[in-house]
């Protein structure tokens, strides 16, 4: 679509294809009415509420040691799930992306299926396998092994909300980019992790990136999957999520909300970063491309 | 070889004591309970821990989970290993008696006052000056008041308040079937169902929903005392006649042996009935069941009213669960269309 | 088939993929199969049946997709500005679109909650203005629900829009077309499957959410009772057959769903492909 379009030549003055000005005026008020109702009031509610009381009141409750076993539970359930997913991820978009095969289209729609899931069953579906009244749940707890209640359930359920987000970005990804450049690297001699290594990864890396972003802060900020399986113990199986619903409900205002302010801390960090991984991974394809046409 | 019957002996006691030298630095006990009673167990936690500290020379850890009735219930059920159960309603364990074998049938015997160290009743919490002039149950389905109350399948305290509410009206209106109108009315004046106590103490409060909270004498407490401006914003009102919430412990025998607590989970309830822990019962506004071992200060506050039992008006929680409150029951049915 | 001649690693990558699938999503999910199965069809039919199921059924999907059409057309005005109009902050706010998908539902419940509730920000505004409540209300869910939604209309609608040939518009432009034709017959038919894509993901997503609904809901059977609270309600009823009955409907629901959806994607994908 490089060639310009010879209608445009052809008027004095260049045809107006864009809109009116009153209805651009109207729609980026809109647009900003929106984002602002729906998405900044919200965030703010959340600084407001976290420093209500001051400073002060908002360290000492982060300093808590229930915040603080909330924080290390949290980010042990995510160093655990982020790199599972990650390695699932890559190996399903390198399958998915690079072969042909029959039910690929069912198989797509199985790994996209946790995320329409509602939260609340995938909870439940462990308790099903893993609790005292389930199918395995009697055998571990003869062998003093806790999955529901525990750190094990947690990181289960968190497993299976988060279970798309890798994959789900990747796929369409190498899709795009295609395989002529790996293939050559295999026809020259290359061995499949060479390959891999130092020809996909490098392509793939700012929307592998996005999608660990993404999956690290579902993983992180989950509430109702984890809330079935956690057994609610202060300072043992209260993830961050559950933490802020336990000071909520302990009229500790200022406590849940500033853990909330940490985790919205989260997604502000994690949507910078993003934005700048895309714009990343937009310079790199423009790099890609030119680097292509020029040969 | 002659050494070996002694060395495995030996073994034996190295390997005891190891383990129990492992277990006694790290001995843990998991009190799981409802919802109001938060405040009261962190305070009895530290002062059981320094009583068993004093008493044994062992550093021993509570933890605490705290949850709706229900959903405390079930996580026990499912496998929540809770050395101790401490909750709203003695129906919950006789569920996890029943249902997951896990102490038994009779827990309630083990433990003087039907293993009942505190109880607690159901009051009104009303917004400063009783603008709606709330006094007794029948002011609750009046046209215009609006009346916050959890949901009674999921809370423990939610069922007190409809089966207060039912006894109120059986009494007073005379049949069943006027009963059940009169709770179809009051719910009609209820706008939010939450599935907890607490939830529904934050929505009156917090988001200033409803004229009228129907809640746990303790809750109410806490509301107008713990909370800032609580006493400019909210009064308790005290019907004449409510019911006596029996809020029962015990001990889950079979997760006190796997956990080698035994010991330690019986001395933790005994302990809420010595003067300690009924004092600290008693300054968390639930009412001791041995008042004499309490400061008379506390107990002043405690309005007198008259109180019946589930036993005595719906013959037990088991019956009254089964007509009220399982699927198909008088709660079902006055919501129906 | 040609590349899988030369390309390693088909057997390693499917296997794993399929094992741990297995592993996470399928087994797991097939317990509640199982657990369904206990009931006879008579049971399961009459748990399905109940008033007060359907109810919360009609509420859930009723509210889910009255938020996903919301958020369609939000998300597309919110898409078109961001992608054609310049205006300051642009990148600030093209990021903020995100925020449903990282801020946890708990805190996106109680924050909506405060802002909704009759005493609340736009609550207070809403109420004095229109004499209309928001929460505790239907109208609560779906407010929670375009929350949770929008980004997915926004994030499926951009790229499409962004590669939209603007030759095409200008075409129309010069065989006079108003502005108005050009974007009924030209652009919104190019935009549609994307927004419907969105539509559905919002929908799908909003069926079962949960956390930030339940704080906002008020949970008034027949009313304001979502599915997957009844879901939880039953579970605290140890009626695990009656949830599971429930979950797995839902659970069909949301798979046919989720194929037809990325069965458009492909019908869409080889009919721009053809074009």
């Amino acid at each position: 679509m490089n060639t310009i379009s010879p209608v445009l030549t052809v008027h004095s003055k260049p045809l107006t294809i864009g809109d009116a000005d009153w209805v651009r005026y109207a729609l980026v008020a809109l647009t900003l009415t929106i984002i602002g109702v729906f998405l900044i009031l919200p965030l703010a509610t959340v600084l407001i509420e976290a420093f209500a009381k001051g400073w002060g009141a908002y360290a000492s409750s982060l300093t808590h040691p229930d915040t603080l076993a909330a924080i290390k539970l949290t980010l042990l359930t995510a160093a655990i799930t982020v790199p599972l997913t990650t390695v699932f991820g890559v190996s399903a978009a390198w399958a998915i992306a690079r072969f042909e095969f029959r039910g690929k289209s069912l198989l797509i729609t199985l790994i996209d299926l946790p995320f329409s899931v509602s939260p609340v069953i995938a909870g439940l579906i462990y308790v099903l396998i893993f609790g005292a009244q389930g199918w395995f749940g009697p055998w571990f707890s003869e062998h003093n092994f806790k999955v529901i209640f525990a750190v094990p359930g947690i990181v289960l359920a968190t497993l299976f909300v988060t279970f798309p987000f890798v994959a789900r970005e990747l796929i369409p990804l190498m899709q795009e980019i295609g395989h002529e450049e790996e293939e050559a690297a295999l026809s020259l001699g290359a061995s499949g992790w060479q390959t891999f290594f130092k020809i996909t990864l490098p392509n793939i890396k700012w929307g592998l990136l996005y999608g660990v972003l993404l999956c690290n802060a579902r993983a992180m900020g989950e509430f109702g999957a984890v809330s079935v399986v956690s057994g609610h113990i202060r300072g043992l199986t209260n993830t961050l999520p559950l933490h802020i619903e336990v000071s909520y409900n302990e009229y500790d205002f200022v406590g849940a909300f500033a853990s909330a302010s940490l985790l919205a801390g989260l997604a502000v960090v994690t949507l910078v970063v993003k934005t700048f991984l895309e714009w990343k991974q937009k310079q790199d394809l423009k790099a890609s491309r030119k680097a292509a046409d020029s040969h | 070889m002659n050494f070996t019957k002694p060395s495995k002996q030996l073994l034996i006691l190295i390997a005891a004591l190891l383990i129990s030298g492992t277990a006694l630095a790290e001995r843990t006990l998991l009190n799981v309970s409802y919802d109001p009673t938060r405040e009261l167990y962190q305070d009895f936690n530290k002062e059981f821990i320094k009583y068993w500290k004093d008493k044994t020379g062992e550093d021993v850890e509570v933890q605490q989970s705290h949850g709706g009735g229900g959903k405390q219930t079930r996580a026990v059920i499912d496998g929540l290993e809770a050395d101790v159960l401490t909750l709203a309603l003695s129906y919950d364990i006789d569920q996890i008696a029943e249902k997951a074998r896990l102490l038994p049938k009779d827990w309630q015997s083990r433990l003087p006052h039907n293993s009942l160290p505190y109880t607690s009743t159901i009051v009104f919490l009303v917004r400063k000056g009783n603008p709606k002039g709330i006094k007794d149950w029948g002011d609750l389905v009046k046209e215009g008041v609006s009346v916050i109350t959890p949901n009674p399948k999921t809370s423990g305290g939610a069922r007190y308040n409809y089966l207060a509410a039912w006894a109120y009206a059986e009494k007073t209106l005379g049949s069943k079937e006027a009963a059940k109108d009169f709770v179809k009315k009051l719910y009609k004046n209820v706008p939010v169902l939450d599935s907890g106590a607490r939830g529904s103490t934050t929505t009156f409060i917090q988001r200033g929903q409803g004229d009228v909270l129907i809640a746990w004498e303790n809750e109410a407490f806490l509301a107008i005392n713990d909370n800032e401006n609580g006493k400019d914003q909210f009064e308790i009102i005290v019907p004449p006649t409510s019911i006596l919430a029996e809020t029962p412990v015990a001990v889950v025998d079979k997760i006190v042996k796997k956990n080698g607590t035994q010991d330690l989970a019986e001395a933790y309830l005994k302990y809420l009935y010595s003067p300690v822990g009924q004092k600290i019962a008693a300054k968390h506004y639930y009412r001791p069941s041995e008042p004499e071992q309490a400061d008379q200060a506390d107990l002043k506050r405690f309005p007198k009213l008259e109180l019946f039992t589930v036993a005595d008006k719906f013959g037990g929680w088991a019956k009254a669960q089964k007509e009220h409150f399982d699927d198909g029951g008088t709660f079902d049915q006055i919501y129906a269309p | 088939m040609s590349q899988s001649n030369i390309m390693p690693g088909f057997r390693p990558t499917i296997g794993f993929t399929l094992i741990y699938l297995a592993l996470i999503v399928l087994i797991p999910l097939s317990a509640m199969l199982l657990k369904t199965f206990q009931l006879s069809l008579d049971e399961y039919w009459a748990i399905l049946t109940d008033p007060r199921v359907l109810a919360s059924f009609r509420v859930s999907f009723g509210s889910a997709l009255i938020a996903a059409a919301f958020s369609g057309i939000f998300g597309f005005i919110i898409a078109w500005t961001l992608v054609r109009y310049p205006f300051p902050g642009k990148k600030l706010f093209d990021a903020l679109i995100d925020l449903p998908f990282a801020l946890p539902t708990a805190v996106a419940g109680i924050v909506l909650a405060a802002i909704y509730e009759p005493k609340g920000w736009i609550g207070k505004l809403v109420m004095e203005a229109f004499g209309i409540q928001i929460a505790y209300k239907p109208l609560g869910i779906v407010f929670a629900l375009i929350f949770i939604g929008l980004p997915f209309v926004v994030r499926t609608i951009e790229p499409v829009l962004q590669e939209f040939d603007k030759a095409m518009e200008e075409a129309a432009a010069s065989l006079g077309a108003t502005r108005l034709q050009t974007f009924v017959k030209v652009i919104l038919p190019n935009i549609l499957p994307a927004a419907i894509t969105g539509f559905a993901l919002a929908f799908a997503r909003g069926v079962g959410e949960y956390g930030s609904v339940i704080f906002i809901a008020g949970n008034m059977p027949y009313v304001s009772e979502i599915v997957p609270l009844l879901i939880i309600t039953k579970l605290e009823q140890y009626d695990y057959a009656g949830a599971t009955a429930i979950g797995l409907t839902m659970l069909l629901i949301s798979f046919l769903l989720l194929l037809s959806v990325n069965g458009l994607q492909w019908w869409v994908r080889r009919r721009s492909g053809q074009l």
